[in-house]
């Protein structure tokens, strides 16, 4: 075996051990605490020390005379354990160092599963990973029905649970069930089980409540260790129904990474293998599935992707001190279509104070406050809100067809038609209304904000506000600073993003920012590429292997044909060069379609029969291959140009735009470690975005 | 309305294992003490629906932090009772627990509710005696009180010398038969403690299971202890309890709805009484408070057949019985050891008197009356007569 690889820099939980004498029991049990000596915001995680350390807590233990009647590992307050110390991860860069981590931990966690002393877990608080994997290794499990975090992660990060979880966890809850937690809800966006849910599925044995946990765990431990309790779990299906679970995993799989990820695959390969093989077969397996991750550019992209999710999106850089923030304590939105009723309804439940609509006549102020009443009303519905509350949030909305009403506020944002000089008219408008302080931001997917505030008196209170649909689910933020901007401005609006839940990134004035650009010119080149006669149909499915949540043309349904035309057109303006306009797409707007596509009771879509009488295509298609080159040859050179003209502070915030805004894969990195690993970086811009 | 005074009964006691200020619970919340208690006399008595507790009283002295924010109501919330309970917080020093019981009982007995949760907890090593109190000024300025008396040692040192007859050696005995009573009586006495966490950042989370002040001693070591309230004097470690961490809870109800409910009725309470006494000898407090427990009772110290006294100081303990004639190693009095053995949470001690003199009761129906009797600081005594409900007549005459 290879020497372990020290992380340096782990924070490494210990493993502390206590003997306690347990009433009902004639003799002590071993207490083990997992702490990382912090408190639960810094959650404990195993490297390369804290499996040490747990190491020498078990030949502690198994040397203690008399011997123990049980063992129990338990966590700190809070926090079981949250698995693998990932930060560690990017150390590995051998195969061997690799399958050395992946061996120790088996070989530590085995001595819990193959102890003649009776070993439980009891799940105190936060289990992910590792954690849960350790936890898994013991006889018996006692899990808080207050835990927030429970999950096997892994496959989100682009890991598989190699710890022992592909084989143990199907064959205690079932592959179904195990196929849910392990593909499913890790390729979710990480979504977490619920404790009582968890208990349901088998994880644990007995749900206990958090308030004397531990007293209520080592009382049930005891009685199972004398036969009082016996602990009864469900036959598993051995048969079809493990081959049909992970064909439903397949699919899911498929669905979501279009097979463009490794890990969920290798998961799904590792829990097939659980079905026949012996366990020490099983976990050498996973070590060189780790092995092989582990190395992989995928996961590398994956943990550079985490980490700006996990770190950058919460400090967004460039942003000016927080105490210059002025309060928000009324808010306006001009408009009262879909997207600006959105943005009432969050702003209402976010900042809690009045929200006032306007549009230019009562049915379509009525239509806005209509909306968030519904949503209001949803809420409570779904037992998501009490009464008293949604009475407050009802007497907080409102509007009107008379802008007054924004006298007393401290932000406006407009969420208009996509026309400079009606921005332009509407922020003059409210110039004469509002104090000089307060915040005017507009919601703009590609106008020069610059612009927009170039008559008004008080230029610097204006600021880019752009929100990405839809707005409930994606959580980032372009804020855009224009030329007068001031930082009083920027650091409200930034306050305003961060109370709205929202991750802010600070881009400059440039045509359409990051995110529509970047998208634009990739969709463009794939656009060219069915306008010189490629079928949609080929060129839709060209970058399937990218993973990127949904095809070419399926993303322009989304966004809609007329608002992709609007930006294309603004970058064609700003770039004539690189941004074509495309007839076609005038065409598909014209002909007032929203897709190329049609969609069966099934969902699934077939190209419109239309489209060849209303689409001109050219007689000289392309590979897929040639395809996915041009369009992703395309956004490296834009992004290049992008930090070149510091449109963004760095590539991570492009990064970080493409996958908080675009939904753009970790696997990727978002994209620009792709484009370097993969040497379209380095052939069309010739030098690497990590350079 | 016509209204009539319903019996009260003590139906079930628990209370977590005392620790050593510093020691076992120092990182240990108080708040988390008292909850566990209450949700284990919950487990302990099934019957009872949550809904029914309708008063949730909690003393602490230092009602500060942890053992502030209103602990009755804020304990019951967080024990998981329903949110239509309610509570408060009680403070009478030692007697708060006590006082607890007391006035749950007397609000059950006038008909204002039918069952409640009385308690106390006191983490003395969190909370200190004294900490954050502000006297007044005009105590010294017009020596209202002598300053000996907020400092319970020196109290229990002018106790000595009033009365003379009780040495130093007769104390230390009283200490040392105190050890000797609870380790004998242990398994009794675990059979109503309740497992606490008891979490250490550098060591892990333990369990305590059993009470950490007791210890082995001699009347030699006892002689060689230090008297740190004067030189040259009679109280020590030996003869007076510690500075403990602890909690106690009980059930108290109306006799019949206890029966209704089918919870068991181990004590019928008689009579309270709380007196004030001069302040630097409030140990003597007990004998005016049992004195009037008695008279509003009608009964007589003959009456009584067991005594669970407070051992605050062995001084004052032994200061009663001198008052009542009983001798210093009558077995009625504390069978079980007392305070000085293990432990004296201040607030929470009542409480453990009264589950002991439970078990007491049911071991011995021929015991028709018992009593619980603690001193107070600041110069109070406090005492509870009860009656055992296995008692009959025809016990009595077997016994």
């Amino acid at each position: 075996m290879n020497a372990l690889k020290e992380f340096p820099d782990e924070v490494v939980t210990r493993s502390l051990v206590r003997f306690v004498n347990v009433p009902g029991l004639d003799g002590q049990a071993a207490l083990i605490t997992l702490d990382n000596g912090h408190d639960h915001k810094r959650p404990s995680s195993f490297g390369p020390g804290g499996l040490k350390s747990l190491n020498t807590a078990l030949d502690e233990v198994f040397a203690h005379t008399p011997k123990v009647k049980f063992i129990a590992v338990t966590g700190k307050p809070f926090i079981f354990l949250v698995g693998a110390d990932i930060t560690g991860m990017p150390l590995i860069e051998t195969r061997e160092d690799a399958h050395a981590i992946a061996r120790f931990g088996h070989d530590v966690f085995a001595r819990l599963k193959d102890s003649d002393i009776p070993t439980f877990a009891f799940i105190n608080g936060a289990v992910m990973g590792g954690g849960l994997e350790l936890a898994l290794h013991c006889h018996y499990r006692t899990l808080s029905s207050s835990t927030a975090a429970l999950a096997l992660p892994e496959c989100f990060i682009g890991l598989a649970p190699t710890w022992g979880g592909t084989q143990l966890l199907p064959n205690l809850i079932g592959p179904d069930n195990a196929v849910k937690v392990i593909i499913e809800n890790a390729l979710n966006q990480n979504k977490m089980l619920r404790p009582g849910e968890a208990n349901e599925m088998g994880i644990s044995d007995v749900l206990l409540e958090p308030a004397d946990f531990i007293e209520e765990s080592m009382a049930w431990a005891a009685k199972v260790v004398r036969g009082d309790i016996a602990v009864e779990r469900p036959e598993v299906d051995r048969g079809e129904g493990w081959d049909a679970a992970l064909q439903r995993g397949r699919a899911v799989a498929d669905m979501k990474v279009h097979g463009a990820a490794p890990a969920p695959y290798i998961a799904l390969d590792l829990m097939q293998k659980a079905k026949t093989v012996p366990f020490e077969e099983g976990t050498a397996l996973e070590d060189d599935a780790l092995a092989t991750l582990l190395t992989s550019p995928e996961l590398k992209a994956s943990l550079y992707a985490f980490d700006l999710v996990q770190k950058r999106a919460k400090r967004p850089v460039g942003v000016p001190d927080k105490s210059l923030a002025r309060p928000v304590n009324k808010v306006g939105v001009i408009g009262a279509g879909l997207m600006a009723s959105q943005l009432a309804w969050l702003f209402l439940r976010r900042l809690e104070v009045p929200v006032v609509l306007t549009d230019l006549d009562e049915e379509r102020v009525q239509k806005g406050v209509a909306y968030v009443h519904n949503e209001i009303d949803k809420q409570v519905a779904k037992g998501r809100m009490g009464s008293d509350k949604a009475t407050r949030y009802k007497n907080l909305i409102s509007g009107s067809v008379d802008k007054t009403v924004f006298a007393d506020a401290d932000f406006v944002i407009e969420a208009v038609f996509e026309e400079l000089n009606l921005k332009k008219q509407i922020f003059a408008e409210l110039e004469s209304i509002v104090t000089p302080e307060c915040v005017l931001a507009t919601n703009t997917s590609s106008l020069s904000v610059t612009d927009m505030a170039a008559d008004l008196k008080n230029p610097e209170r204006v600021v880019g506000f752009h929100f990405f649909n839809p707005v409930a689910v994606l959580p980032l933020l372009e804020v855009v600073r224009a030329k007068e901007t001031d930082d009083a401005t920027l650091a409200t609006a930034f306050a305003v993003c961060k109370t709205l839940k929202k991750n802010g990134v600070l881009v400059a004035d440039a045509p359409a920012f990051v995110v529509n650009r970047l998208l634009t010119r990739f969709l463009g080149e794939i656009f060219a590429c069915v306008d010189e006669g490629t079928e949609i149909e080929v060129a839709d499915r060209s970058v399937d292997s990218l993973g990127l949540p949904m095809p070419p043309f399926v993303l322009l349904q989304l966004v809609g044909p007329a608002v992709a035309r609007h930006v294309a057109g603004t970058l064609h303006q700003a770039f004539p060069d690189r941004f074509g306009v495309s007839d076609n797409l005038d065409r598909l707007v014209e002909a007032g379609k929203s897709s190329v596509y049609v969609w069966d009771a099934h969902g699934k879509p077939s190209l419109d029969p239309d489209i060849p009488s209303i689409m001109e295509f050219g007689s000289n298609p392309s590979s897929p291959e040639n395809i996915r080159e041009r369009a992703l040859a395309a956004v490296a050179d834009e992004a290049r140009r992008m930090l070149d003209e510091g449109v963004v502070a760095a590539r991570e915030d492009i990064d970080l735009c493409m996958i908080l805004g675009a939904g753009w894969p970790f696997h990727l990195g978002g994209i620009t470690p792709y484009l370097d690993h993969s040497g379209i970086a380095e052939k069309v811009t010739g030098r690497t975005f990590a350079e | 309305m016509s209204r009539q005074v319903r019996e009260v009964v003590f139906v079930d006691g628990v209370r977590t294992p005392f620790g050593k200020a510093g020691g076992m619970y120092s990182e240990t919340r108080a708040d988390d003490l008292v909850i566990r208690c209450i949700r284990q006399l919950m487990r302990r008595n099934p019957s009872l629906p949550p809904e029914r507790v309708e008063e949730v009283a909690i003393a602490a002295t230092t009602q500060i932090g942890d053992q502030g924010l209103t602990i009755g109501r804020t304990a019951a919330l967080l024990s998981g009772l329903p949110q239509s309970v309610p509570g408060f917080a009680i403070d009478r020093m030692c007697a708060g627990a006590m006082t607890a019981v007391t006035s749950v009982a007397s609000g059950i007995g006038f008909g204002a509710y039918d069952v409640a949760i009385a308690g106390g907890v006191e983490h003395m090593g969190r909370h200190p005696m004294g900490e954050g109190v502000d006297p007044n000024p005009r105590i010294l300025s017009e020596k209202l009180v002598d300053p000996s008396a907020l400092i319970m040692g020196s109290t229990a040192e002018n106790l000595h010398d009033r009365f003379p007859e009780i040495s130093k050696e007769r104390a230390d005995a009283f200490g040392l038969a105190s050890q000797e009573r609870y380790a004998k009586h242990l398994d009794q006495i675990e059979l109503d403690l309740v497992s606490m966490n008891t979490r250490s950042v550098e060591e892990g989370w333990g369990l305590a299971t059993r009470d950490e002040p007791p210890r082995q001693t001699s009347m030699e070591k006892l002689a060689g202890l230090r008297t740190p309230f004067r030189p040259h004097g009679r109280v020590t470690a030996g003869n007076s309890a510690g500075l403990n961490d602890g909690a106690t809870a009980c059930i108290i109800a109306a006799e019949d709805v206890a029966e209704e409910l089918g919870l068991s009725a181990a004590m019928r309470m008689v009579s309270y009484g709380f007196v004030g006494v001069e302040p630097e000898v409030m140990g003597v407090g007990p004998i005016p408070s049992t004195e009037k427990a008695l008279s509003k009772a009608g009964l007589s110290i003959e009456d009584i057949g067991l005594f669970e006294l407070n051992e605050a100081f062995a001084v004052q303990v032994l200061a009663f019985l001198d008052h009542f004639g009983i001798a210093d190693d009558d077995p009625r009095v504390n069978p079980w050891g007392g305070a000085i053995a293990v432990g004296h949470p201040l607030a929470s001690s009542g409480v453990r008197l009264m589950t002991q003199l439970a078990r007491h009761f049911a071991a011995n129906p021929q015991v028709r009356y018992g009593l619980t009797a603690m001193c107070i600081g600041i110069g109070m005594g406090g005492t509870v007569v009860w009656e055992n409900p296995a008692w009959s007549a025809n016990n009595s005459e077997k016994g």
